[in-house]
């Protein structure tokens, strides 16, 4: 199979977003469209003492004011809140009842013909809260942190073997809060269609997780919500989740038999997932020659006083480093914020950061090229479950990244390279990611003009979702992929899960091919039994699907145009339906590697960091399109550059307010604060994977890149900067 | 600090030519050009991404020069030309900007995308970018 | 947006008439910091008035030989300016150092004169701020306090202003021209911006009623030896920590006068005149410019977040006035700092 796949196809919804034809989840309407604006509590605990909506409903164009105490009925047991990605807890109510859990939870809607006179009313709203005492900040309440169940078992001795260790290094790394800022808003307008049917359009990465949710909350049945997000406007993570404004906007349509939007300002959007302020203690043993004798990975997070939020942070050692000895162990605090969420490549954005910036720190006390360290201590097993991998060619990653980046001109000591008035440093590091598969299903129109649709519930939040299903169904049906629609994002098409995980590509892929294939087969016996039939008594299984006919593999003169054996079989359509579920195999473990090598220019005596060059040597298996991959990995590349420099949210513990709720002072990178980026994709044959051979990309863009930057600054400086983000004060002293 | 009053102002009759077409519409004076675009004429290819000039998803040219539609007032706009997102095309040919995009993958989400073409034109037309680095910083008013 | 009137000013004389009767007016052109204050409910007028028509867009030159810059001239026209250009690149240098392309096209050099302040706090209606609500306190003084003033701070407020353009015009000596009621005025820039002492909600010296029609740059433009150095969390469109405006006239290597304004320290653009003349007659050496920065910044004090500051604008002074000195200005699109 081969013509799409493996291409620098262009996107093939690029023309309906280049053009503005894309239509996004709050860009929906419908007949006597009302909007509704969230008012939010300014206080993280306590109660609703009295909440005073009249002069807010004095106001021409105001419908109605929701609160818990006027709204239609909801659920009122955890288990109807409870999402497919949900932790362990008791799920957040949007105005279920009168208390405070968080600083900027929803406590009041207000629904008005236009939705800046909703806003306007909004701050009429008058609040009497009873506050409750509060705690907001990670680090002073350190020490209350419950152990969570390990992710992974020890081995050995770790301990001991540190103790024992010829060569010791062990620090406290801080990852702040950081905000995923979807360029898109959250959105939902939720569709009033009569007899309480609803459709809402919901910026989502799982329209069906939230189309079941809306049912338990509401108590619908399942006829009576589709939900819909044919596109998505970044999301990250913070759309697995189903978000407030969902449930909020679907209250409302309720209440008022009308359709409804609801549009979060940015600044509430600060109320919702995050991901969560960990410090992240790393320790590492190693014998004098850079073997590694133990590892230690502990990890304190934050998380919600409802929920137990907690990813794999710490145990990314057991599939980079080779050490007789390890233990992990994940902490959480429970403080009076909002729960946080999956954030592009949750805990091994965080958890490697910080191991890679170890294992920097241990190869200059080794004196040891931080490659070699790496290439010393190499895995080739899973340490944890003891298993070979899929595929890694990590080692390859190394190479062809380090010749790219020239990386045999450095020179080790910092402070030793310059351009003039700036130090020069160069930094690299290793990230790792796994490589999921969840079930999805396709279904596949073939019509006898030879167009097809495909369609399937997957999101496409901007990973290319879309135009790689069309390059595998194009492929797989013989068809040029302007024959092939692709539909994807509404609930009542076949089952997807949450589209998260970078496990997208290779689920929805292999899901195409399955459904392709039962064409095939179809297909195939009608061709076969036309009279005179030129693939008569080939083998089923050498008839393929090619350039609009049904062919003889390897004799192509053998074949039966696709139009003609849907005539004679007196078919319009074929209509296939297959649910791809991928076999249980514990015998490999699974994962994509990078290595990440980040050039960095210090202004020497203002501190100014600029990162000049970034190359990104990435093994994840096949790639299906080497265009929007790229841009998948330059992307997380920009993320890496935002979290090791830029990205945090601050928050005013006094008060637990988030000071910084806005994208002005939150800062992401610019288009100045980029410059090259090398992508360069390892060849990674995988046969044991999956069919295709396909890993997902996602989230592996980013893993390994902030630590790369932070090396490089140590480099260039000499100052070894273990809080994130690395601010220019940071540098000065 | 005005006082609250509940009763809302009179509506304000406002001429816009948007992609070559006059729209006259009643507005109440807190209506953002970018509000009137979205909501009052569902041309939506122009996007709200903050609200506040901090994002540029929502830049439009309004006789000729790239401006933040969040922050401008329609009715101040009275009589003004505006471009969109939807009037770069003509005739269905993408504008050469769109096609380089596509061309160059230079999107995902595509939800900034409007604002970075219609600010990438407004930039062309300011004529003072000559070099990637003055790109870089000329368009830097797009997240 | 609160519930407000808006009337649209057929002249200068039409917007005093219109301001005089209703306190809670306000006057609107590009609209880029009033409308964001407004979203925020921070700034709730009564009535917007809109000057944006008004014949305030001339860039002319003075009999003496210097530019009077209508105060509606968009940011970008006047960084711009072939005359701006030529003559005050200092000037345009600031300009293009702030903001975005866009908001430049948008916002007017009277409108850049009047922004407020991006401190959280004032941002944030939910916490103590004496500039929005006088009286309830300063939160920035114990709190979150990174980007905030060393310079001129009070007991009331210690919040920075966020103006770029203003620290050139600073340097430059620029005047203020005002009309209100009582006919037109003129101020020196320096004066227009107050510190906040126990009146943190006012910004400015404008009186209430009044109005800024033009911005008069005088003859000496420093066009040679200058440069406008910003530094900042990220490489654009963010707000300076520590801003320098610098301008030199040398006579060889001897500093015959000498313009040094800090943005991003104080309540408004920072000079010292001290610190200025103590450079006259010396040669431009990176250690008379520490000298002169110790003195610019005299009497400067952190709180928790921002000492770094002080040294920080130490050494942006010192390498502003060399890079004034080397005649090789800050490129605001070529990074690298020379």
């Amino acid at each position: 199979m081969n013509g799409y796949v493996g291409t620098p196809t262009s996107r093939v919804d690029g023309r309906a977003k280049v053009t503005g034809a894309a239509k996004y989840a709050g860009e929906f309407t419908a007949d006597r469209l009302v909007h509704g604006f969230v008012v939010e509590a300014t206080i993280p605990r306590g109660r609703i003492a009295q909440l005073d909506t009249s002069e807010a409903l004095k106001v021409a164009g105001v419908l109605d004011v929701l609160t818990h105490a006027n709204r239609p009925s909801l659920a009122d047991k955890d288990d109807a809140w409870k999402d497919e990605v949900a932790p362990e807890g008791s799920p957040f109510r949007p105005l279920y009842d009168d208390t405070i859990k968080f600083n900027g939870q929803p406590i009041a809607l207000v629904v008005a013909e236009e939705w800046a006179t909703a806003k306007f009313a909004a701050t009429l709203v008058r609040i009497d809260y009873e506050q409750a005492e509060f705690a907001t900040d990670l680090e002073a309440e350190r020490g209350g942190a419950s152990e969570m169940d390990k992710p992974h078992k020890p081995r050995g001795d770790a301990a001991g073997a540190l103790a024992a260790a010829a060569l010791r290094h062990e620090a406290d790394y801080l990852i702040p809060t950081e905000h995923h800022n979807p360029m898109e808003l959250y959105a939902t307008t939720t569709v009033w269609e009569g007899d309480g049917k609803l459709t809402v359009y919901d910026k989502t990465q799982g329209v069906q997780n939230v189309q079941k949710f809306l049912c338990g909350v509401f108590d619908k049945k399942p006829e009576d919500i589709r939900v819909l997000s044919p596109y998505v406007g970044g999301a990250f993570g913070s759309g697995l989740r189903p978000q407030y404004q969902v449930v909020l906007a679907t209250l409302a349509a309720l209440a008022l038999k009308r359709s409804v939007r609801v549009v979060l300002t940015r600044q509430q959007m600060y109320g919702l997932g995050y991901r969560p302020m960990t410090i992240e203690r790393v320790a590492l043993g190693a014998k004098s020659d850079g073997t590694l004798d133990a590892v230690t990975h502990e990890a304190i997070a934050v998380t919600s006083r409802y929920e137990d939020f907690a990813r794999n942070d710490t145990g990314w050692a057991e599939q980079l480093y080779s050490s007789p000895n390890s233990s992990f162990s994940h902490k959480l605090v429970h403080l009076d914020v909002s729960t946080p969420s999956d954030m592009r490549a949750p805990g091994a954005a965080s958890g490697v950061c910080a191991l890679e910036c170890a294992m920097d720190e241990l190869a200059v006390a080794l004196n040891l090229d931080p490659i070699e360290l790496r290439l010393k201590c190499y895995s080739d097993r899973d340490q944890s479950e003891n298993l070979p991998y899929t595929s890694k060619q990590l080692r390859q990653c190394y190479a062809r990244g380090a010749e790219a980046f020239g990386w045999g001109r450095r020179d080790p000591a910092p402070r030793s390279m310059r351009d003039g008035k700036e130090l020069v440093g160069w930094g690299m590091a290793t990230g790792v990611w796994e490589a999921l598969q969840m079930p999805v299903a396709v279904r596949i129109v073939l019509t006898s003009n030879g167009h097809a649709e495909v369609s399937c519930a997957a999101s496409d939040i901007g990973t290319g979702t879309y135009t790689i299903v069309a390059q595998v169904a194009a492929d797989a049906l013989g068809l040029p992929i302007e024959n092939i629609s692709v539909r994807l994002a509404d609930s009542t098409l076949p089952q997807a899960p949450v589209e998260g995980g970078s496990w997208m590509a290779a689920s929805s892929a292999h899901a195409v091919l399955g459904a392709a294939e039962d064409i095939r087969q179809e297909l195939a016996r009608h061709a076969q039994a036309m009279p005179s039939s030129p693939l008569a008594g080939v083998d089923a299984q050498d008839i393929i699907l090619a350039e609009g006919t049904i062919a003889k593999a390897g004799e192509r003169g053998r074949a039966i145009s696709i139009a003609d054996a849907m005539r004679y079989g007196k078919l319009e359509r074929i209509e296939k339906q297959k649910l791809n579920e991928f076999p249980e195999d514990k015998s490999h473990a699974r994962n994509t590697h990078s290595a990440v090598f980040a050039e960095v220019k210090v202004d020497e005596e203002l501190g100014v960091i600029r990162v000049t060059r970034v190359v990104s040597a990435v093994a994840a298996g096949r790639i299906l399109n080497t265009k929007t991959g790229r841009s998948q990995i330059m992307g997380g590349v920009v993320w890496g550059i935002g979290m090791a420099l830029h990205e945090e949210t601050v928050m005013d513990h006094r008060f637990g307010r988030i000071m910084n709720a806005n994208i002005a002072e939150y800062h992401i990178p610019v288009n100045a604060d980029v410059h090259d980026i090398d992508v360069i994709f390892v060849d990674e044959p995988d046969t044991h994977i999956n069919k295709l051979g396909v890993k997902g990309l996602g989230e592996i863009g980013i893993v390994g890149v902030p630590a790369a930057i932070a090396n490089a600054v140590y480099h260039a400086t000499g100052k070894r900067i273990r809080r994130f983000p690395i601010t220019l004060d940071k540098l000065l002293g | 600090m005005g006082d609250v009053t509940h009763e809302l102002p009179d509506r304000i009759p406002t001429r816009l030519v948007i992609n070559g077409v006059s729209h006259t519409l009643d507005l109440l004076p807190w209506t953002t050009l970018l509000d009137a675009l979205r909501d009052h004429l569902a041309l939506t290819g122009t996007k709200k991404g903050c609200d506040h000039g901090q994002c540029g998803a929502c830049t439009v040219l309004i006789d000729g020069r790239r401006v933040n539609s969040c922050l401008t007032l329609a009715v101040m706009k009275d009589s003004a030309e505006i471009t969109t997102i939807e009037g770069l095309a003509k005739d269905g040919a993408l504008h050469p900007l769109q096609q380089a995009f596509i061309d160059h993958d230079a999107f995902q989400c595509g939800y900034c995308t409007p604002g970075q073409i219609c600010s990438a034109a407004g930039l062309l037309a300011e004529g003072r970018a000559r070099d990637a680095d003055q790109i870089r910083e000329l368009m830097s008013g797009n997240l | 947006m609160n519930n407000f009137r808006y009337s649209r000013a057929s002249d200068i004389a039409d917007a005093i008439r219109l301001l005089a009767p209703d306190p809670g007016a306000k006057l609107i052109a590009g609209g880029t910091n009033l409308i964001d204050l407004m979203k925020e409910n921070v700034e709730r007028p009564s009535r917007l008035i809109d000057i944006s028509r008004l014949p305030l867009r001339e860039i002319v030159e003075t009999p003496d030989g210097g530019l009077r810059i209508g105060a509606l001239v968009p940011n970008s026209d006047l960084a711009y300016h072939p005359l701006i250009e030529q003559r005050y690149p200092l000037l345009a240098s600031a300009i293009l150092a702030g903001a975005s392309a866009q908001l430049r096209n948008m916002a007017s050099v009277g409108g850049n004169l009047m922004q407020r302040t991006r401190c959280p706090y004032f941002y944030d209606t939910a916490t103590p701020c004496n500039k929005r609500s006088l009286g309830s306190g300063c939160s920035a003084i114990d709190g979150l306090n990174r980007n905030h003033a060393i310079l001129g701070t009070s007991n009331s407020c210690i919040a920075t202003n966020p103006s770029d353009m203003s620290v050139a015009l600073a340097a430059l000596g620029a005047l203020v021209h005002i009309a209100g009621p009582n006919g037109e005025r003129t101020i020196a820039l320096t004066d227009f911006h107050r510190l906040p002492d126990d009146k943190p909600h006012l910004d400015t010296n404008l009186g209430s009623g009044e109005i800024i029609i033009a911005v008069e740059l005088p003859p000496h433009s420093f066009a040679r030896n200058y440069s406008y150095l910003k530094i900042r969390d990220r490489m654009s469109y963010a707000f300076a920590l520590v801003s320098v405006a610098a301008a030199l006239e040398l006579e060889g290597n001897a500093i015959s006068g000498a313009r040094v304004a800090l943005g991003g320290v104080a309540h408004k653009p920072w000079r010292s005149l001290e610190a200025e003349a103590a450079l006259r007659g010396q040669a431009a050496t990176p250690d008379h410019f520490g000298h002169a920065a110790d003195l610019l910044l005299q009497g400067a004090s952190a709180r928790s977040h921002n000492g770094f500051k002080i040294e920080l604008a130490r050494r942006a002074v010192v390498r502003t006035l060399m890079q004034a000195t080397n005649a090789t200005p800050q490129s605001q699109a070529h990074k690298k700092i020379a």
